[in-house]
């Protein structure tokens, strides 16, 4: 396994993703997750973006003389249509948390698995511990 | 393009990032919020100013100046606009002004 | 040089995603996140990727960030919230075993710029040459010919995409109902004489910006998903400024429904209108006469069903998450002192 410094993109878009994986896994409040997940969404964008590009070239635009050298429009392509795609389940992330704040009247997970379960946890026999109407 | 004018673009590239990094700096080293958003709302506004226009002395007479000047037209209405809401917010909220501080043969300070 | 601001933008993408991570307050999180959006978006720029830049900016540092503010304004009384802090060292063990991992496996990828990475030579090279003779000559934005023309099935499914994510968010938050619900202190940022000043003259260039991206799009970055967003942003900076009264007689619930639906009917119908003429779904060749005409065609109207429903989505997303709330507070003195709007 060789570690060329060429890669060293590829080493701080991974730490990227890594930075927005642990707010993923580590925080409890809904939006600090949601936030989180945007990043990680954006670091991967990067990492194809970055697949693209061809040292000296310019953007895939196309000019009058012939031999430019242009860089890779197809990972642009996918990952312009993924970062709509990306908004939109932000989007609707968002709407549940707020649903989920009107319900129990509060974001963070811990308190909002104490109201769906008592005191003891998501592992108690007796499941759900009130039969609420949200909203 | 003349020497006289790639210098006086390079100089005003420079002067603008130097303002900005002022800026940064200003940032994080002033005490509270009033006086780190005075900091920000004169600086900011003029750094991005001196840059575009240095980007712009490059470009020569082409579309990319008129674009350039578009925007720098677009951040000096909108960044005094945004200090403004910002101090506005804070008052809002009646985050308190620094204590008035007395001169040591007890005058009151002007501020 | 180049690498050099490479080098420089990842680091400050680094320390402002650690920053994410560490920061408790969420509107400052949020904040940041903005700032992020922004720095990828240079990054974009620095990598030849402009319309992804252009999106990302956008999309990223625009539209993200309004619904993520949107959200905490409905879902706090008036103060930032301040979650506990809990270190994880399970998570931080999952998080560095997976990186290693990653990191192994990009030891065998090609280096950064490498012009004989495999991936230069299969399709890009043809969509690179083929553009000007397969789709039209007048569109030198190859991104644009490849999104709408040579993989517009693509587009297509995310243009549903994005109305699905519409539908789902209007049956949450309770439909074209809350759209037009009665918003009690609104305008709020109307009454304040700086910001109205400031803000009037740039509701319709912005509008007017956002149509110049749109039909710009062939030649240069731009297209309907940037136009889109550009626009609702208009739209959002004119509810705010007008303030909600007039901002309801025109994106009434059923308007913003109707228009969300009408881009991917364009869409769809120009796909449809390819069958109909004896040849394949999304087959613009044979929308004119001639074939280079045709994808022209198809091209300007597919961007303009994109352009309609990703306006009209985010505007009603912006205005669905701000009818969920109750006003707070202070919000009823933003005028004092002002005067009347």
């Amino acid at each position: 396994m060789t570690l060329d410094p060429g890669l060293y993109n590829y080493w701080i878009v991974i730490l990227l993703m890594m930075t927005g994986l642990y707010t993923v896994i580590s925080r409890g409040n809904l939006v600090k997750k949601v936030i989180g997940l945007n990043v990680f969404q954006v670091s991967v964008i990067m990492f194809y973006v970055s697949m693209g590009k061809v040292e000296g070239g310019m953007a895939p635009i196309l000019v009058e003389e012939a031999e430019a050298v242009y860089s890779n429009p197809l990972p642009s392509v996918l990952m312009l249509t993924a970062i709509v795609v990306g908004v939109a389940t932000t989007a609707v992330a968002l709407a549940l948390a707020v649903r989920i704040h009107e319900a129990y009247g509060t974001l963070e997970e811990d308190e909002i698995l104490e109201k769906e379960y008592g005191a003891a946890g998501p592992g108690a026999a007796d499941g759900p511990v009130d039969d609420h109407e949200p909203g | 393009m003349s020497v006289w004018l790639e210098a006086l673009s390079w100089l005003s590239m420079l002067a603008g990032s130097l303002v900005l990094l002022v800026t940064g700096l200003g940032v994080l080293t002033l005490p509270e919020y009033y006086s780190r958003l005075h900091a920000t709302s004169i600086t900011d506004t003029l750094g991005a100013a001196l840059v575009l226009f240095g980007l712009a002395v490059q470009a020569g007479w082409s579309l990319a100046t008129a674009k350039l000047v578009m925007v720098m037209l677009f951040l000096m209405i909108t960044g005094p606009a945004a200090s403004h809401a910002l101090v506005k917010t804070a008052a809002l909220h009646d985050l308190s002004l620094p204590p008035r501080r007395r001169q040591e043969d007890g005058d009151a300070g002007a501020d | 040089m180049l690498a050099l601001i490479d080098v420089v933008l990842l680091a400050f993408l680094a320390v402002t995603a650690v920053a994410i991570v560490r920061l408790r307050d969420l509107f400052a999180a949020v904040m940041v996140t903005g700032i992020f959006s922004l720095l990828s978006a240079g990054l974009f720029t620095v990598m030849d990727a402009v319309d992804v830049a252009f999106t990302e900016a956008s999309v990223g540092a625009g539209i993200s960030t309004i619904l993520m503010l949107a959200t905490l304004a409905v879902t706090q009384d008036v103060e930032k919230k301040r979650w506990r802090r809990r270190f994880s060292p399970l998570a931080l063990g999952v998080v560095v075993v997976t990186g290693a991992a990653l990191v192994y496996g990009t030891s065998d990828m090609p280096r950064y710029g490498d012009p004989d990475a495999p991936i230069h030579h299969y399709l890009a090279p043809h969509f690179l040459e083929h553009t000007p003779d397969e789709i039209n000559e007048h569109i030198p934005n190859v991104v644009t010919a490849v999104l709408a023309s040579y993989r517009g099935y693509d587009t297509f499914g995310e243009t549903t995409v994005i109305f699905t994510a519409a539908v789902m968010v209007l049956m949450l938050l309770g439909g074209a109902a809350t759209i037009d619900r009665r918003r009690p202190g609104g305008g709020r940022m109307g009454a304040n004489v700086v910001l109205r000043a400031s803000a009037k003259p740039l509701v319709p260039l912005i509008l007017l910006f956002a149509l110049y991206v749109q039909f710009h799009g062939d030649f240069g970055p731009g297209g309907g998903f940037q136009a889109g967003v550009i626009f609702a942003a208009g739209l959002v900076l004119y509810a705010l400024v007008y303030g909600p009264d007039r901002a309801q007689a025109i994106f009434t619930g059923r308007r913003l429904e109707a228009l969300v639906a009408l881009g991917v009917l364009i869409y769809g119908g120009a796909g449809v209108a390819g069958i109909v003429l004896g040849g394949e779904f999304l087959d613009y060749d044979l929308l004119a006469a001639d074939p280079q005409d045709g994808q022209h065609r198809g091209i300007f109207l597919v961007e303009l069903g994109v352009g309609i429903t990703v306006a009209a989505v985010m505007t009603t997303l912006f205005l669905l998450f701000t009818g969920r709330g109750q006003p707070a507070p202070w919000e009823d003195r933003v005028g004092e002192s002002e005067g009347t709007p």
